[in-house]
């Protein structure tokens, strides 16, 4: 059967696209960045969850600042960290929305330690979104605490060195440990079927905050290529035979899955 | 009548806020002001009220906890003292930046630093002044007793939302600490969501369908943006300084003297007031009550009928240098403080006035 | 069951980053020679060969493309 690519490009044939939750403005990220593909997953999850009237996000410091400018809910824009603190008090205040943090390794990895640290130990009921480059995006690429040993920044030159630098921080299998958590997962974008996955997870973090069982966790394991001085589909690569050795894929607790 | 129960000016703060209506408070412990939150903890409001109390892990976290639930429009507070308010000066500047209403309590300490766990009046640059960074400015409410602890956080809520700014009860350890008498004034119950809707269209509590979505933030990268952001607060300071502006006066109708005192210095300096009106002395009291906006007004008319004024505080000199902006010139400005946690006597400040105006 | 595809690019607002086409099973995505108004050289179907398996659109940091899909 033969059919012209005019033919196939008709309403009815529509099978997938921007999701009606996604705003028209035009995201100020870089060509290939992560955070793009995520908010759109976060969108999709939403938006197929039926709960726009009913969700409330929180945004931080770093270059997902903006992501009330996509995203087409309600939003508080935190201070540098601090959004766990935010999303506590949102929660507690009215606890039939569904309120999440999407947070950048810098805002909840080093300055926003203590409010992600302690929102995990008294299991609020919210969902976090952990974008993880391993970089300082927005300020223009320095060293974050999961920066991978070995791996240039402008503030490592010469690569990560543990005797001047530490060692990088793994907050998933952190705070796996506490009693706080219900569902702590690590996932990528970089593939269809890894993003398919990751929104399969976004949508279980969504659905477990509801459930009064403590706080949900998706970590996203992402790329900086302008950070990373490259290509976007290089960067996807580098990620893959790097970052996955120090923050392999995969859910690390399920308390309702016995895991 | 109503209702008088015999409580610490701390405990006042809390029963307060049960009663009239606040929604949340978050908080971390720090002496002297521990009792609002042990209060509270101990009147369990969340099973009558549904208040919400919850102790964070810092005051930087409680500060902005009060961000987010002041973003969901509801009457959200926090209390602390002065390291812990110093801590919390970030949140303030995002709260004021994002037009958002709290009530935040500042019992004050001695300072700087740890400094001392007494009382002291050392934190009004810092509330009154502004404290976290930016061109913004606190609703300052200067309590003097229990009664005014109890009082004030209702009516700091109401500012508070009438100009979506940050109003800070600027406390100290004694007005905290000291027991008096308080009359319960009849319960106030929480806003219902519909009421939140209406007094607060612009929270953020989930977008329905058919408006657009509300962003609560305080960020702009456009200068323009941010400037004409800077002068609509600038407008905003201006009506709140044209007609909120509250004050005490104590035998100043024929003062030729008259000493300015806030919050527990002005109950001292009523003493003072009666010892030198025994000895002849028309002497008189100005007590702000509100510190910002500063009665600048009523301060210089008396500057123009008195031979002499003098600030008293638990500080070295710190509303004093509004005193002499307010005075201008007219009449000479004296200081007298304490540091430190030390409280003066009456008949300490006495000496010290007769030193000033040479009537020793 | 085969399927045929299709998709659309919002030319003008896509980045040219090129994580479409490392993802595009069937090679049937690459770079215009043409730029848009940004400067990017922006994603565009090639030839016959796309099967709508949206492995595309669904990696598309800027949500750029839509997919269309027919049976055959």
């Amino acid at each position: 059967m033969s059919i012209s690519i005019e033919e196939i490009k008709k309403p009815e044939n529509r099978i997938y696209g921007k999701p009606s939750l996604l705003t028209d403005n035009v995201m100020h990220y870089c060509p290939g960045c992560s955070h793009g593909t995520v908010h759109k997953l976060v969108a999709e999850v939403i938006e197929e969850m039926g709960i726009q009237d009913k969700t409330v996000g929180i945004c931080p410091v770093g270059c997902s600042v903006f992501a009330y400018n996509y995203i087409d809910i309600d939003w508080q824009e935190a201070a540098h960290g601090r959004a766990p603190a935010l999303a506590t008090a949102t929660k507690r205040l009215c606890p039939d929305k569904y309120v999440f943090t999407y947070q950048g390794d810098g805002d909840l990895a080093s300055i926003g330690t203590a409010e992600i640290i302690h929102a995990c130990g008294r299991g609020e009921n919210i969902v976090v979104i952990f974008i993880n480059n391993g970089i300082y995006g927005m300020t223009g690429g320095q060293m974050a605490p999961t920066t991978l040993i070995g791996m240039k920044t402008s503030t490592t030159p010469y690569g990560r060195d543990p005797k001047l630098n530490g060692f990088p921080l793994v907050i998933a299998d952190m705070i796996a440990h506490l009693d706080g958590t219900a569902y702590i997962t690590r996932q990528s974008v970089h593939t269809a079927p890894a993003a398919r996955k990751a929104k399969n997870a976004i949508r279980k973090a969504f659905e477990y905050s509801q459930k009064g069982i403590g706080l949900s966790f998706v970590e996203i394991v992402s790329t900086c290529n302008s950070g990373w001085k490259l290509s976007p589909v290089d960067a996807n690569r580098w990620m893959v035979e790097n970052m996955f050795k120090k923050y392999p894929i995969g859910d690390i607790k399920d308390v309702l899955n016995g895991k | 009548m109503a209702e008088k129960i015999l409580m610490k000016g701390n405990e006042a703060i809390a029963i307060s806020a049960i009663r009239n209506g606040v929604d949340g408070y978050f908080g971390y412990p720090i002496t002297p002001q521990s009792e609002v939150m042990e209060t509270l903890m101990k009147e369990k409001p969340w099973e009558t009220t549904g208040m919400v109390v919850l102790q964070a892990e810092s005051e930087t976290s409680s500060i902005n906890m009060i961000y987010g639930g002041a973003s969901c429009g509801k009457k959200v507070m926090t209390s602390s003292s002065s390291p812990g308010i110093s801590l919390m000066c970030e949140g303030i500047s995002y709260i004021a930046g994002a037009e958002l209403p709290c009530v935040v309590v500042d019992v004050m300490r001695g300072g700087p630093g740890l400094g001392t766990i007494q009382p002291s009046q050392s934190d009004y640059n810092q509330i009154v002044k502004g404290g976290g960074h930016g061109d913004y400015h606190n609703i300052v409410l200067a309590p003097a007793s229990a009664q005014d602890m109890y009082d004030f956080v209702d009516w700091g809520f109401d500012l508070a939302f009438k100009y979506r700014t940050p109003v800070v009860i600027l406390a100290d350890g004694i007005i905290g600490q000291m027991m008096e008498k308080v009359e319960m004034h009849p319960m106030k119950p929480r806003r219902t969501d519909a009421e939140i809707l209406e007094a607060a269209p612009w929270s953020t509590t989930g977008k329905p369908a058919g408006r657009e979505r509300n962003i609560i933030t305080s960020l702009s990268l456009d200068a323009d943006i941010q400037e004409r952001f800077n002068r609509k607060l600038k407008g905003k300071y201006e009506i709140i300084e044209e007609n909120e502006v509250k004050f005490s006066e104590y035998m100043t109708e024929d003062a030729e003297y008259v000493f300015v005192a806030f919050g527990c210095s002005s109950r001292i300096c009523e003493a003072v007031v009666d010892e030198l009106r025994a000895e002849g002395i028309k002497a008189g009291l100005l007590r702000p009550i509100t510190l910002y906006p500063f009665p600048f007004k009523e301060i210089e008319r008396l500057s123009k009928q008195v031979k002499s004024m003098m600030s008293i505080e638990l500080n070295l000199g710190q509303m004093v240098h509004d005193v002499r902006l307010a005075v201008n010139g007219t009449c000479p400005v004296g200081f007298y403080g304490r540091q430190g946690g030390n409280i003066y006597t009456p008949e300490e400040i006495v000496a010290e006035f007769k030193k000033f105006n040479g009537l020793a | 069951m085969a399927f045929k595809g299709a998709i659309e690019v919002d030319t003008q607002k896509c980045k040219g980053c090129s994580v479409c086409i490392a993802n595009c099973p069937t090679g049937s995505i690459r770079l215009s020679d043409m730029v848009n108004s940004k400067g990017y050289h922006y994603a565009e179907m090639t030839g016959e060969g796309c099967i709508g398996c949206s492995n595309c659109a669904v990696v598309c940091p800027d949500s750029v493309i839509t997919v269309y899909r027919v049976k055959i």
